[in-house]
């Protein structure tokens, strides 16, 4: 049976990676679960200095979800290239690094620094709706991640994923804007754009307003985006939204994608990316699949 | 000392007060290691609850490998697990966190509302005097464990309790002192203490709270502004799940 895949020119032993700031570098998990079980673990989004992120609190559950703020909190590059790569050069898995930044130039310094480091893949966050500067901005307007994409990938050594952002009217308009620049793969979809308020107190139950909310609340929206981008692309897709469970994962990749990101599941089950490569690997044998691209779009 | 997740066993489970329940858990893998001040999370079995509930340690027994939880009914997650009984099993994860780190001197223990529960186990694991303040909102729970190992005095906020008032109160009329203070319990408390050991250069270490997701470190969701750029953040932020929830007086900003 082959659960292996090829992304971009790089190959992963299985489907599965980790959702960008679901899990930190990787090392917060490494005691909870192997990483060598891992395709590639992707971490959580790093600019060109440390960010101290938005106020507390940073996080509410939702009906079947959560919203997060966090605001890209991050150590800067310097930091992490010291400590976190050589971390995850010990495991046996591809490594994705989630890049962010306030402007173009962020961006372009923190794909250049990482140029020289041994990481397979750059994962660009042009979707996150909790940061003032930057973020979502790129990813909204598609002459605006035309632009970046194509800076980006002037200076990339790896190739370049861009993650996009489910805040839009047409999914397909932004997977093939960022194509047409250039990137190598694409990944979908960040969180949405949501709101709570604690009616008891009178007052938004994160400190920023509005979070992203993610979790299986958002898996359909997920499922529909991903097959729309993969029918209006030629490039791979990273599926991610509300994965708990490995058929949810199959339902990502008969939608289009070639690979998945697991992320709001393993704050609910530490163990849950690895449990679903397993799942998958269950699903594979129950209905005689012998490679997983079998299942790429067969819907 | 590795973080283990694992099927927990409910062993006792019995409401104290209102809203406030005493479980406990065989969990001999997180009791070896754990510490007073850690806490552990508790995962619902209901999908439409996604976060675990982190729920600090208030009896650990190394020797029966079991763990005792006094928590407050807040919300959905909580209300589960108040329903469970003897021979319920129940996912956890533990221990996190630093926990306290007892020091040599006379001790002062401070707990508020249900910032109280950790303050058991700590109070086991102190070796020399202990002076131990408590502050209730009205209804006092615990009272009976606590008087059994050291000299209590209690604040409450209707005056049936001890003082009238709160925890800072009671200190004051009561006039103790020592060398080293322990304190949880809401925000507004913990700002009075740390103004007060910090102006009487005391020690103090302040268990925090915030709302978390992961509970090991990954999110960056349940941080504290701290005063020293933090070795591993990189910026003035600490993360209460994995470098606290204790922290020193001096260390984090309450503002």
């Amino acid at each position: 049976m082959n659960m292996s895949v090829r992304i971009a020119g790089v190959t992963w032993k299985n489907p599965v990676t980790v959702a960008s700031g679901t899990f930190g570098s990787g090392e917060e998990y490494s005691g909870l679960l192997d990483l060598d079980q891992l395709g590639a673990v992707t971490t959580k989004g790093v600019a060109n200095i440390p960010w101290a992120g938005n106020p507390t609190p940073r996080i509410a559950e939702t009906y079947g979800g959560m919203m997060n703020a966090i605001g890209l909190q991050n150590s800067g590059i310097d930091v992490f290239v010291k400590r976190d790569i050589p971390f995850l050069k010990q495991y046996d898995t591809k490594i994705v690094v989630n890049v962010c930044g306030k402007t173009v130039s962020d961006y372009v310094e923190v794909v250049e620094r990482l140029g020289e480091e041994p990481v397979d893949m750059l994962e660009i966050n042009v979707s996150c709706p909790n940061v003032k500067e930057g973020g979502i901005a790129f990813g909204q307007d598609p002459k605006a991640l035309s632009q970046i994409t194509k800076e980006v990938k002037r200076v990339a050594k790896q190739p370049i994923i861009m993650k996009l952002s489910p805040n839009v009217t047409d999914i397909t308009q932004m997977a093939k804007a960022a194509e047409e620049a250039g990137a190598d793969a694409l990944s979908l979809i960040n969180t949405l754009t949501g709101m709570k308020i604690d009616v008891h107190k009178r007052i938004f139950a994160v400190a920023n307003k509005t979070g992203g909310l993610s979790g299986p609340a958002i898996k359909p929206i997920a499922v529909r985006m991903v097959y729309q981008a993969a029918k209006a692309v030629k490039i791979p897709i990273i599926g991610m939204g509300g994965i708990m469970t490995g058929e949810d994962a199959v339902e990502f990749i008969m939608a289009g994608a070639t690979a998945v990101a697991v992320g709001t599941a393993t704050f609910h089950d530490p163990m849950a990316a690895v449990r679903i490569v397993n799942e998958i690997k269950a699903y594979m044998e129950q209905y005689g699949i012998q490679d997983i691209s079998e299942l790429k779009g067969c819907v | 000392m590795g973080i283990s997740y694992v099927q927990a066993m409910v062993v006792r489970q019995e409401a104290i007060a209102t809203d406030i329940f005493s479980m406990e858990l065989q969990a001999p893998e997180l009791a070896q290691d754990a510490k007073a001040g850690q806490f552990i999370n508790l995962y619902s079995k209901d999908g439409s609850r996604l976060l675990p509930r982190p729920i600090s340690l208030c009896q650990i027994d190394r020797n029966t490998g079991r763990l005792r939880l006094v928590y407050r009914v807040v919300g959905k997650g909580t209300f589960e697990f108040s329903g469970y009984q003897s021979g319920d099993r129940i996912q956890v994860a533990g221990p996190l966190g630093n926990g306290f780190t007892p020091l040599p001197g006379k001790a002062v223990v401070i707990g508020g509302g249900i910032g109280i529960p950790p303050m058991l186990q700590l109070v086991r694991e102190l070796p020399g005097e202990v002076q131990v303040v408590l502050g209730y909102r009205n209804e006092v729970f615990l009272e009976e464990d606590f008087s059994s190992l050291a000299k209590v005095y209690y604040a409450s906020e209707d005056g049936k309790h001890g003082v009238k008032g709160t925890v800072m109160d009671a200190i004051r009329e009561y006039g103790i002192q020592g060398d080293v203070i322990y304190a949880c319990g809401p925000m507004p408390m913990l700002r009075a203490i740390q103004a007060y050991a910090l102006e009487r250069k005391i020690k103090a270490q302040l268990s925090l709270e915030e709302r978390m997701a992961c509970g090991v470190g990954a999110c960056l969701a349940c941080v504290c502004r701290s005063k020293e750029r933090d070795a591993h953040t990189n910026v003035n932020n600490k993360r209460i799940c994995k470098d606290g929830p204790v922290f020193y007086a001096e260390e984090v900003d309450l503002t």
